[in-house]
C-alpha cells in the first residue's frame, strides 16, 4: 500500500513536504501543514474508507503536532461525527451517553446522545496505516521514550517515507537509546539493499540487537538470500543474537528465582530465629505471618486515603502485633514445654487452629482485599528481551533489608548475644547473668514480629485469607531445616536457591510438580545430610 | 493368640469387650429393631460408627510408632490415603459400564480427560485379592522405602516430623495433578458395589461396619502383641534412649523400619475400610492437617496406650461430628483448645488420668 | 594408605549410601596377646582437636586405667571406640582381623565391645530386670526379639547378674525410680549381660558411697582376666585401689603409662594433671 500510495500525486506531495520539514524552519512548515490538516479532515469526515485513507496521509503529512491525538483516537475508533454540524469529536462513553472532546485542542466539548454521533469506521488497512502514521509523528515528540516506542513500533514495516524521515532524524537524535532503534531500523531496511556488501553492513550494525523484528528480519533475509558471504554473517549474526536472547532467558528465570526464593526467605527467616536459634517448633508461625497481612489490611482500611504511606507503617504494626501475639504464645504456652519438642510442635499447632478460626469468625472467612500502592506495579524494561517487574524487585530488596537487619540484631546487639549464649548452653548463661526467660520471650517476640513483617510482604504478593499461613508453613521448615538449623545465613542461601531451582524446574516439569521435585529432592538431602547445608558443628551439636 | 498378650491390660480387655457387644448389637439394632422404635439404629449411624472404627485403627498405628517407638510422624494421614486410593481403584473398576460415560473399561474421569487406555498401574485393580494386596503393599513399601532412608542416616525427633509431613504434603500436590491418573481434584467416588454387594443397601453398611470392627480388634491385639514382647521393649528402650539401644548391640535402624511399615499397612488397612464407606477418596485426605489430626487423637487418647489412641479417636470424632453439626465456627476452636490444654495439663491424655484415678482409689 | 584414606572419606558412615562396603571379619583373635589397637588417631570438632595422634594399645584380659584432666580426649576416645564418633585420621582395631571403624555401634557391641555411659543411661521405664533382659547377649534381629521368650538358663543369668549387682529386691522396679548409684550398677549388670570382651567403663564411681565404691573395684577386679577392662576415672583412690596399669591422656594424646608409682612420679605428669590439689 505504501508504494502505491508513493505513485499519487498526493504521496508525491507529502513526500516532499516530509523533506521540507526536516530541512526547512519550523513554522513554515506549520503553516503548510495547517491547510493540509484541514484538507485531511474533510476526508476523514466522508466516512468512506478510500476517502479516510487519503485523508489520514493528509493529516500525517502536514506533521502538525495537534494530529496525533486525532490519529490515535481513530485507531482506537473513538473518533466520531456529530450528525447535527459535522464535526469531528472523540467521545468516550459516560453515564449521560458519550463525553465529548475536541480531537485537536483535546479540550472537552459537552456531551452527546449516542444518537446524535456517528463512528469514523476503520477497516485493517486503515488500522495498519494509522499505525505507521501516528508512530512516524511520534518520532519527533519531544519525550524520548515517546519517541523510541514510535521507532520500536515501525522498525519492521518501513516505507521509503518513513525510512528517508528516519536517515534524517537518525543524524540529529540525542537519545543513544532512541538512536541505536533508529539505526536499526535503518539498517533493517537496508538488508533488502541490493549491493551484498551493503546487506552485510546491514547485518552487522544489527549485531547484537534483540528487538523482535530484527530475528524476524534476518530470518526473513536467510530464507532469500543466495549470496554465500551474506548468509555466513547472518547466520553469525542469528546465532549471537539466540545466545544472548538466552542469556537473558537465563538472567530472567533467575530473577523470577530470586524473588520467589525471597518469599520463602522472608517466611522462613522468623522461623529461622525460634525454631533455629531456640529450638522451638512453632507450627503457628504461618498463622504469625498470616496475622501480618491482616494488620496491612486494617491498617489500609484505617487511611484509605494514603495506601503507599500505610504498607510502610503496616510493616512496624505488623511487627509489633504478631511480635505480641508471639510472646503471649511464649509466656503461655511454649515455656511449659522447654526440651519436649514435639509437645510444641502439637500445643503450637493448636494455637495456630485457634488463630485462623479468630480471624475467621472476627474479620471474615473470605479472603480480605489488600491494595498495592502504584508504585508497585509496572516494571524495568532492561531491554525488549528482559523486563523486572517492579513489585517481585521491591520484595528481593525487602529480603534483603530484612535480613541484614535481623543479622545485625543477632550479631551486634546485647540482646542478639544474650540469645546466642542462651542457645548455646542455657546453664552457663543464667549463670552470667543472663535472665534466661526474658532472653526466651524476646526472641520468641523477634521471631514472631518477623514473621509478622514477612506477612506485610506477602500481602502484595498472595490472596489474604486464613489459609494464608498454612500455605507457608511446610515451605518455611523446609528452608530452614535444608539451610542448617541455627544458621541464618544457612536460611538465606537455602531460600535464594530452593527459589532458583524452583523456577528453572518450572517450564518443562510445570509449577505444581516442580514444587514435588522440590520437595522430593529436600527429603532425599536431609537423608544425605541430616543437619542441613550449613550445619552447627562441634561437640554439642554430636549430641 | 498368647494369653499374655491382654494380661494387665484391663484398659483393653474392657476396649475389646465393649467392641464385641456393638458388633453384636448394632445389626441386631439396625436390622431386626423396627424404623419408629427407640432403639432402632439408623443405616446412617451404622455408617458413621464404622467410619469412626477405621479412624480407631488408624489411631492405634500411629500410637505403635509414636507411643511405644517415639516417632513422631505427621505423615499417616498418607498411608492411610494409599490405602482408601487402592481400595478406590477396585471400587472404581467395578462400576464397569454403569458410570456417566458407559465406557466398560476406563473410569468416567478418564474418558472425560479423553484418555484412549487404562494407565498400567490401574491393570490389575479389577480383582479384589489384587486390591486387597495393594492396600497393604502400597502404603507398606513407601514407608519401607521412606523408613529405609531416613531411618539409617538417623533423622531423628523434629526432622523426621518434618519430613514425614513433606512426604504427605508432596503426595497431595501430586494426586490433586490429573495427569497422575487417579481423577485429580475430584479423587474417586461414585462407586456402586464391593465384591457384588449393592454398597447402598443396608446389610452391606452392617457388613463393612463388621469388617471394621474385625479389623481394628485384629489391629489392636496384633499390636499388643508387639508391644508386649521383647520387641516391644526394645522399641520402647529406642524411644527413651536410642543411643544406649545401639550400643548393647540393637540394629536401632532396623527396629524402625519394621515397626513403622506395619504400622503403615495398618494404616492402609483402615483406609481401605474407609472408603466405600464414605463414598470418596481425594487428594485432601492427604493434606498435612489431616495427619496432625491424628496425632491429636492419639494425644489426648493417651500415648503409649493402645486403647487410649482407640478411645481419643473415638471421642474426637463423636466431638467434631457433634460440634461441627451445632455450631461449625466452634470446631477449630474446640480442636485448637484441646491441643493447647492436652498438652500442657494431660500430657499422658485420657487414658494417663484413668490410671491415676485408678492408683489413687 | 592414601586410598584406603579416600576410599574411607567417601564411604563414611554418617554420610549413608554406603551399602557396598564390605564387613570384615566378625571373630575376635587375639592371638598376639593385646586386644586393641588404635593407631594415630585424630580427631577435630569446629577446629578444636579433640584427639590428636594417639596411640594406644589395650592387652587382653588387662584391667587398664585411663586418666586426665577435662578435655584429654577420654570420652572422646570411647566414642571411637564404640562407633558414635568416627575419627578424621588414623585405625582402629579390635583383635587382628575386626576394623571398629568400619562397623555401626550395633555391629560393635555384638562384636564384643560393651560400654557403661558416664551419665548413666538405663531405660527409665522398664523395669530392672527388663534392662538387664534387654542387654543380654542374644540373637537381636527384629523378628527373633519378637518371638523371644526367657528360657530358664537366661533367667538364671539374670538372677546372678541380680545378685553380682545387689538388686535383687528390686527387679520388678522400674529403672527410673532407683538412686543414682543403684542405676550406676544397673549399667554394669547390663554390661555382664552383654558379656562382652572389651568393657568400657566412663566414670564408674560418680555418686557411689564408699562402700559401693569398694564393691565395685571388686567387681572390676573380679573381671579381669576373662574379660579385658577398660576405665575412665577421675577418683584418683579409686584408680589406686584397682589399677596395674595407668595411662595419662592429655590435649589428645597419651602423655604417660606405667603403674600408678610411676606415673604419679612422671614429672610432666604432675606438671599437668597431678600438679594440683588432686594427687597425693
Amino acid at each position: 500500500m505504501p508504494t502505491r500510495l508513493l505513485r499519487s500525486p498526493l504521496s508525491a506531495l507529502r513526500l516532499w513536504l516530509l523533506v521540507a520539514l526536516a530541512l526547512c524552519a519550523f513554522a513554515q512548515a506549520a503553516l503548510a501543514g495547517s491547510a493540509e490538516l484541514e484538507q485531511g479532515i474533510a476526508l476523514i469526515k466522508t466516512n468512506k474508507y478510500d476517502q479516510v485513507e487519503e485523508g489520514v496521509t493528509l493529516v500525517a503529512s502536514s506533521r502538525d503536532p495537534r494530529a496525533v491525538g486525532l490519529l490515535a483516537a481513530l485507531q482506537d475508533s473513538d473518533l466520531y461525527l456529530r450528525k447535527a454540524d459535522g464535526r469531528l469529536f472523540i467521545a468516550t462513553r459516560s453515564d449521560a451517553g458519550y463525553d465529548l472532546i475536541d480531537p485537536l485542542t483535546q479540550a472537552p466539548a459537552g456531551t452527546a446522545g449516542k444518537r446524535d454521533l456517528k463512528r469514523i469506521r476503520i477497516n485493517n488497512r486503515l488500522r495498519s496505516q494509522l499505525r505507521t502514521a501516528v508512530a512516524t509523528l511520534n518520532l519527533t515528540h519531544p519525550e524520548a521514550s515517546v519517541r523510541l516506542a514510535a521507532v520500536n513500533e515501525m522498525l519492521d514495516r518501513l516505507d521509503a517515507d518513513s525510512l528517508a524521515l528516519l536517515r534524517d532524524l537518525a543524524g540529529d537524535e540525542k537519545n543513544a537509546e532512541v538512536r541505536a532503534g533508529m539505526t536499526a531500523a535503518i539498517a533493517l531496511a537496508d538488508l533488502n539493499a541490493d549491493e551484498p556488501a551493503r546487506r552485510i553492513e546491514a547485518l552487522d550494525q544489527l549485531e547484537g540487537n534483540l528487538h523482535p523484528a530484527v530475528q524476524g528480519g534476518i530470518q526473513r533475509l536467510l530464507d532469500r538470500e543466495q549470496d554465500e558471504a551474506v548468509r555466513a554473517t547472518a547466520e553469525r549474526v542469528l546465532e549471537g543474537l539466540q545466545f544472548k536472547r538466552d542469556l537473558y532467558g537465563f538472567a530472567e528465570t533467575l530473577f523470577f528465582g530470586l524473588s520467589l526464593g525471597s518469599v520463602l526467605v522472608l517466611a522462613a527467616i522468623g522461623l529461622a530465629i525460634t525454631f533455629g536459634v531456640m529450638g522451638v517448633i512453632n507450627m503457628a508461625h504461618g498463622e504469625l505471618i498470616m496475622l501480618g497481612a491482616y494488620t496491612t489490611y486494617i491498617v489500609q482500611q484505617l487511611m484509605p486515603e494514603h495506601i503507599g504511606l500505610a504498607l510502610f507503617l503496616a510493616i512496624p504494626a505488623a511487627f509489633v502485633v504478631s511480635g505480641a501475639v508471639g510472646i503471649l504464645i511464649e509466656r503461655g504456652v511454649i515455656r511449659f514445654l522447654y526440651g519436649r519438642p514435639l509437645e510444641t510442635l502439637l500445643a503450637t499447632f493448636g494455637i495456630s487452629l485457634i488463630l485462623q478460626q479468630l480471624v475467621r469468625t472476627l474479620i471474615s472467612p473470605q479472603n480480605v482485599p489488600v491494595a498495592n500502592p502504584d508504585w508497585m506495579s509496572g516494571s524495568w524494561q532492561i531491554n525488549s528481551v528482559l523486563s523486572l517487574t517492579m513489585n517481585r524487585m521491591y520484595i528481593i530488596a525487602f529480603c534483603l533489608i530484612v535480613f541484614t537487619a535481623l543479622y545485625l540484631v543477632m550479631r551486634r546487639t546485647s540482646l542478639g548475644l544474650q540469645v546466642r549464649a542462651v542457645s548455646q548452653n542455657r546453664a552457663m548463661a543464667r549463670a552470667m547473668g543472663v535472665r534466661s526467660a526474658r532472653v526466651d520471650a524476646l526472641t520468641f517476640g523477634l521471631g514472631s514480629g518477623i514473621a509478622g513483617v514477612a506477612g506485610v510482604a506477602l500481602s502484595q504478593l498472595t490472596n489474604v485469607g486464613p489459609n494464608l499461613g498454612q500455605s507457608y508453613i511446610i515451605d518455611s521448615f523446609m528452608v530452614v531445616v535444608f539451610g542448617g538449623v541455627g544458621n541464618l545465613w544457612g536460611t538465606l542461601v537455602a531460600g535464594m536457591s530452593l527459589g532458583v531451582v524452583n523456577k528453572i524446574l518450572e517450564p518443562w516439569a510445570g509449577a505444581v510438580l516442580a514444587k514435588i521435585l522440590v520437595l522430593i529432592f529436600i527429603i532425599l538431602f536431609i537423608q544425605k545430610r541430616p543437619r542441613g547445608l550449613f550445619p552447627q558443628k562441634g561437640r554439642a551439636a554430636e549430641g | 493368640m498368647r494369653l499374655g498378650t491382654l494380661h494387665l491390660d484391663r484398659g483393653g480387655q474392657i476396649f475389646l469387650a465393649l467392641l464385641a457387644l456393638t458388633t453384636l448389637l448394632v445389626p441386631i439394632l439396625n436390622l431386626a429393631v423396627p424404623a419408629d422404635s427407640p432403639l432402632h439404629v439408623s443405616t446412617f449411624t451404622v455408617t458413621l460408627l464404622g467410619k469412626y472404627l477405621t479412624y480407631a485403627l488408624l489411631a492405634i498405628a500411629v500410637d505403635l510408632v509414636w507411643g511405644y517407638l517415639g516417632i513422631l510422624s505427621l505423615g499417616h494421614g498418607a498411608f492411610f490415603a494409599l490405602g482408601g486410593y487402592a481400595m478406590g481403584m477396585y471400587l472404581m473398576r467395578q462400576i464397569g459400564d454403569r458410570g456417566v460415560y458407559g465406557n466398560p473399561e476406563l473410569p468416567d474421569f478418564m474418558v472425560f480427560l479423553n484418555w484412549q487406555e487404562l494407565p498400567w498401574f490401574w491393570h490389575g485393580f479389577d480383582m479384589f485379592w489384587f486390591a486387597a494386596l495393594m492396600v497393604m503393599l502400597v502404603p507398606g513399601a513407601l514407608a519401607f522405602v521412606f523408613g529405609w532412608l531416613a531411618f539409617r542416616s538417623r533423622v531423628t525427633g523434629v526432622y523426621l516430623s518434618i519430613i514425614t509431613q513433606a512426604l504427605t504434603y508432596a503426595l497431595m500436590l501430586a494426586f490433586f495433578r490429573n495427569e497422575m491418573g487417579f481423577g485429580g481434584n475430584n479423587g474417586l467416588t461414585d462407586f456402586k458395589d464391593l465384591l457384588g454387594f449393592d454398597l447402598q443397601s443396608d446389610a452391606t453398611r452392617i457388613g463393612l461396619f463388621i469388617a471394621s470392627a474385625l479389623a481394628v480388634a485384629g489391629g489392636y491385639l496384633a499390636c499388643r502383641t508387639i508391644v508386649t514382647s521383647k520387641l516391644g521393649r526394645v522399641t520402647v528402650a529406642i524411644r527413651d534412649a536410642e543411643s544406649r539401644t545401639r550400643f548393647i548391640g540393637y540394629r536401632v535402624e532396623r527396629f524402625k523400619l519394621w515397626v513403622f511399615t506395619f504400622s503403615a499397612v495398618l494404616a492402609g488397612i483402615a483406609g481401605a475400610l474407609y472408603v466405600p464407606q464414605v463414598g470418596i477418596i481425594n487428594p485432601g485426605e492427604f493434606s498435612p492437617i489431616n495427619s496432625i489430626e491424628i496425632v491429636v487423637w492419639v494425644a489426648i487418647g493417651g500415648r503409649a496406650t493402645l486403647y487410649g489412641a482407640v478411645l481419643g479417636a473415638l471421642l474426637v470424632n463423636y466431638g467434631k461430628t457433634y460440634l461441627t453439626g451445632v455450631m461449625p465456627d466452634a470446631w477449630l476452636f474446640a480442636l485448637g483448645g484441646l491441643f493447647v490444654l492436652v498438652t500442657l495439663l494431660l500430657p499422658q491424655g485420657i487414658a494417663g488420668l484413668l490410671r491415676r484415678k485408678e492408683a489413687t482409689a | 594408605m592414601k586410598t584406603l584414606d579416600t576410599l574411607r572419606t567417601t564411604m563414611r558412615r554418617d554420610q549413608v549410601w554406603e551399602i557396598m562396603v564390605p564387613k570384615t571379619g566378625l571373630e575376635l583373635d587375639i592371638s598376639h596377646g593385646t586386644i586393641l589397637y588404635l593407631e594415630d588417631i585424630s580427631v577435630t570438632f569446629d577446629g578444636f582437636r579433640a584427639i590428636d595422634r594417639l596411640n594406644l594399645y589395650i592387652d587382653a584380659g588387662e584391667l587398664r586405667c585411663i586418666i586426665g584432666p577435662n578435655g584429654a580426649g577420654k570420652t572422646t576416645m570411647m566414642d571411637i571406640i564404640t562407633g558414635k564418633t568416627r575419627p578424621d585420621t588414623g585405625t582402629a582395631w579390635f583383635g587382628q582381623t575386626i576394623d571398629l571403624l568400619r562397623l555401626s555401634e550395633p555391629e560393635i557391641a555384638s562384636v564384643g565391645i560393651g560400654r557403661k555411659f558416664q551419665k548413666p543411661t538405663v531405660f527409665e521405664h522398664h523395669s530392672v530386670m527388663e534392662n538387664l533382659e534387654l542387654a543380654m547377649a542374644a540373637d537381636k534381629r527384629v523378628w527373633p526379639t519378637l518371638v523371644a521368650r526367657l528360657t530358664p538358663e537366661q533367667h538364671a543369668r539374670i538372677d546372678a547378674v541380680l545378685e553380682t549387682i545387689g538388686l535383687q529386691a528390686h527387679r520388678a522396679r522400674r529403672a527410673g525410680a532407683l538412686s543414682h548409684g543403684q542405676k550406676q550398677w544397673l549399667e554394669i549388670g547390663m554390661l555382664l549381660m552383654q558379656d562382652p570382651h572389651l568393657l568400657l567403663v566412663d566414670e564408674p564411681v560418680a555418686g557411689m558411697t564408699h562402700q559401693e565404691m569398694d564393691r565395685t573395684a571388686e567387681l572390676l577386679k573380679s573381671l579381669a582376666g576373662r574379660h579385658t577392662v577398660v576405665v575412665v576415672e577421675h577418683d584418683m583412690d579409686f584408680v589406686r585401689s584397682i589399677a596395674n596399669k595407668v595411662t595419662v591422656l592429655h590435649q589428645g594424646s597419651v602423655l604417660a603409662e606405667g603403674t600408678m608409682d610411676e606415673v604419679q612420679n612422671d614429672a610432666r605428669v604432675i606438671e599437668v594433671y597431678l600438679g594440683g590439689d588432686e594427687g597425693h
